[in-house]
């Protein structure tokens, strides 16, 4: 059925992409930290998962469990180490958006430089529950499934623990205004790191998510940064359901025209939607314009 | 370089200074331009062309970027361009016919991407320029697969080292007198009060869509011409070699690290960084990227404005000292 197959697929991709992308929504529209580095921890958990599978005969899933907490360390610490010096240096200023574009975009260089000695260019890939399900007539490799399951159980999981628990509140006044979040008690700059650290991990769950079900290389961070960048963005920043909204819209969007068009197009098209998103509403399709 | 001021001049009374400071000019130009003739190796020139390459790209990006401070990461798209429309045209039109039409379709396109994003500000233009150079990557890539089925173009035309040489030093003159220029002008003051604050700049009626959109064309122009310039160099093009994202990083690494801000200030960043990058790469080949990251993470750490910056602070204090 062409129908199912559209529809599985759009919704895998989408999924995956509105989930990288409510991490880097959480560490831009909460710490303030426009994280282009951001593709590079996608990747290295995507070969750390591969290394894990393949060498150490872990279960992907049990690799998942880890890469929650490792990501959530691994990007606490950058934003302690690296980006607390840049947020002194500008106040929280308008300076502090080039200076981490910057900052990152070193960062990125840097893990891909390394990923690229340690793993070279080439495609990795494992097998993972790759034998297919029949749904309603249509062929689907289970991995998918699985997958779509955790990034819908992970992107619910965000959703509760920002809006029903009293981290999750703090978080979101941090968001909505950082100046006024100290009034009430809220440690600023903790705040930002834990947000910047649960961004991280989504990002290293998702790359694990991402290694079961497609091939990856070293250099193929930037462009699902790119892309989770342009769902942000289009979603308008520090929204949730703008996330999953863009997210689905681009994966459907790919998917179509891969199918139907021409796969190489995929970009054209990613781009020709955000500009259009831009153009009609610059604030995103949930953001406010005055923010 | 020879067009930075030296401190002796920068000390001298305005009228006498300036005066030293512009023979000075002239005479270093006369020599780089002149250097093919004194005996200058092939080596020499090589690396003399990536610094000129280098020098074009960077002051062409900062005339832009510099006063609106909006960072674009567009460079290697009308590059990549420039030189594309060179290995297209090249073997049929009269090379000035064929840099006339790279000219053309660079400031074309910049003018129609203006129009459409110059109203992004901050991260959204620096995600949406990035991505452009990609988009530009693809939809040539996808063209030449699939409309005129050649993936990769050779280019024979009768260019030597020392022409190519010659042309990006006049490219490079060309770009330092219109950014002098520009400076000069009511646009120049227009884009210092954009850069400052883009609210007031509206407010005091400052047309600042036409004034970015003005220099974005500007600037993309130039880094067009020094695509098709460079073109004959590679005698081999793909859309990969062609759109090398790195050549956009690569430009604003050196204009930062000089100071945007300033004319002469992307010049003094391309030197250094140029250079090191010449004798790593020969080197660590495989430790580029690595290297290119930390060297940018330095600059952002350490020298926040520029190099320029940084003489200029020192002056600043040394002058408050001998006044005391």
């Amino acid at each position: 059925m062409l129908i199912v197959d559209v529809l599985l697929a759009g919704f895998t991709l989408g999924g995956m992409y509105a989930l990288i992308a409510m991490g880097l929504t959480l560490q831009y529209g909460v710490a303030r930290i426009m994280n282009l580095s951001y593709g590079e921890v996608l990747v290295m958990s995507a070969f750390g998962t591969w290394f894990a599978v393949t060498r150490l005969d872990w279960n992907p899933v049990a690799v998942l469990l880890a890469s929650l907490p490792l990501g959530y360390l691994a990007s606490w610490l950058i934003y302690r180490v690296l980006m607390m010096p840049l947020v002194r240096r500008s106040g929280a200023g308008p300076a502090l958006e080039v200076d981490s574009i910057l900052a990152t975009f070193g960062l990125l260089f840097l893990l891909q430089g390394v990923l690229l000695l340690a793993f070279g260019g080439n495609y990795y890939s494992y097998s993972y529950l790759s034998q297919p399900v029949d749904i309603l007539g249509s062929q689907v490799a289970a991995n998918r499934l699985v997958v779509l399951g955790f990034a819908a159980a992970i992107g619910l999981g965000l959703y509760l623990l920002l809006t029903r628990s009293r981290l999750g509140t703090a978080v979101r006044a941090v968001a909505v205004a950082p100046r006024f979040a100290p009034l009430v008690g809220i440690d600023v700059w903790r705040l930002s790191a834990i947000a910047f650290g649960i961004g991280g991990a989504l990002v290293a769950g998702g790359g694990t998510l991402l290694s079961m079900f497609l091939p990856f290389s070293a250099t193929m961070g930037v462009v699902f940064a790119m892309k989770a960048l342009v769902v942000v963005i289009m979603g308008g920043v520090g929204n949730l359901l703008g996330c999953l909204v863009a997210g689905l819209m681009l994966g459907f969007a790919e998917t179509l025209v891969a199918r139907f068009v021409d796969p190489g197009l995929t970009l054209a098209v990613n781009f020709a939607l955000f500009l259009l998103v831009l153009l009609l509403r610059p604030a995103g399709l949930f953001g406010r314009v005055a923010r | 370089m020879n067009a930075l001021p030296s401190p002796a001049a920068a000390g001298n009374p305005a009228g006498a200074g300036r005066l030293a400071l512009q023979a000075l000019m002239v005479a270093g130009l006369a020599l780089l331009a002149a250097l093919p003739w004194l005996g200058a190796d092939d080596y020499l020139i090589a690396v003399g062309i990536n610094i000129l390459q280098y020098g074009v790209l960077a002051t062409a990006w900062a005339l832009f970027s510099g006063p609106t401070r909006y960072v674009s990461l567009a460079t290697v798209a009308f590059f990549g361009i420039g030189a594309y429309t060179a290995a297209v045209v090249g073997e049929t039109l009269p090379w000035p016919a064929v840099l006339a039409v790279a000219l053309g379709i660079s400031v074309v396109l910049a003018l129609v991407v203006g129009l459409a994003t110059l109203r992004l500000s901050g991260v959204h233009f620096v995600i949406f320029t990035f991505g452009l150079a990609e988009l530009v990557h693809q939809l040539v890539n996808w063209y030449e697969v699939n409309v005129t089925r050649t993936l990769g173009r050779y280019l024979f035309v009768d260019i030597t080292q020392v022409q190519i040489y010659w042309q990006l030093l006049a490219l490079l003159v060309g770009v330092l007198a219109t950014g002098w220029a520009i400076r000069r002008s009511r646009l120049g003051l227009a884009l210092q009060v954009i850069g400052d604050d883009e609210v007031v700049a509206r407010h005091v009626g400052i047309d600042t869509t036409r004034a970015k959109l003005l220099l974005f064309a500007i600037s993309a122009g130039f880094i067009g011409l020094a695509g098709a310039v460079m073109a004959p160099r590679w005698t081999y093009i793909d859309p990969a070699i062609a759109f090398n994202p790195v050549i956009s990083f690569q430009v604003l690494i050196m204009a930062l690290l000089g100071g945007a801000n300033r004319l002469f200030g992307p010049l003094l960043g391309v030197l250094p960084v140029a250079i090191l990058f010449e004798l790593l790469s020969g080197s660590f080949p495989n430790h580029f990227m690595i290297l290119l990251g930390l060297v940018f993470m330095a600059i952002v750490y350490f020298i926040p404005n520029g190099l320029f910056g940084l003489l200029q602070r020192r002056r600043h204090r040394a002058g408050k000292e001998g006044s005391k």
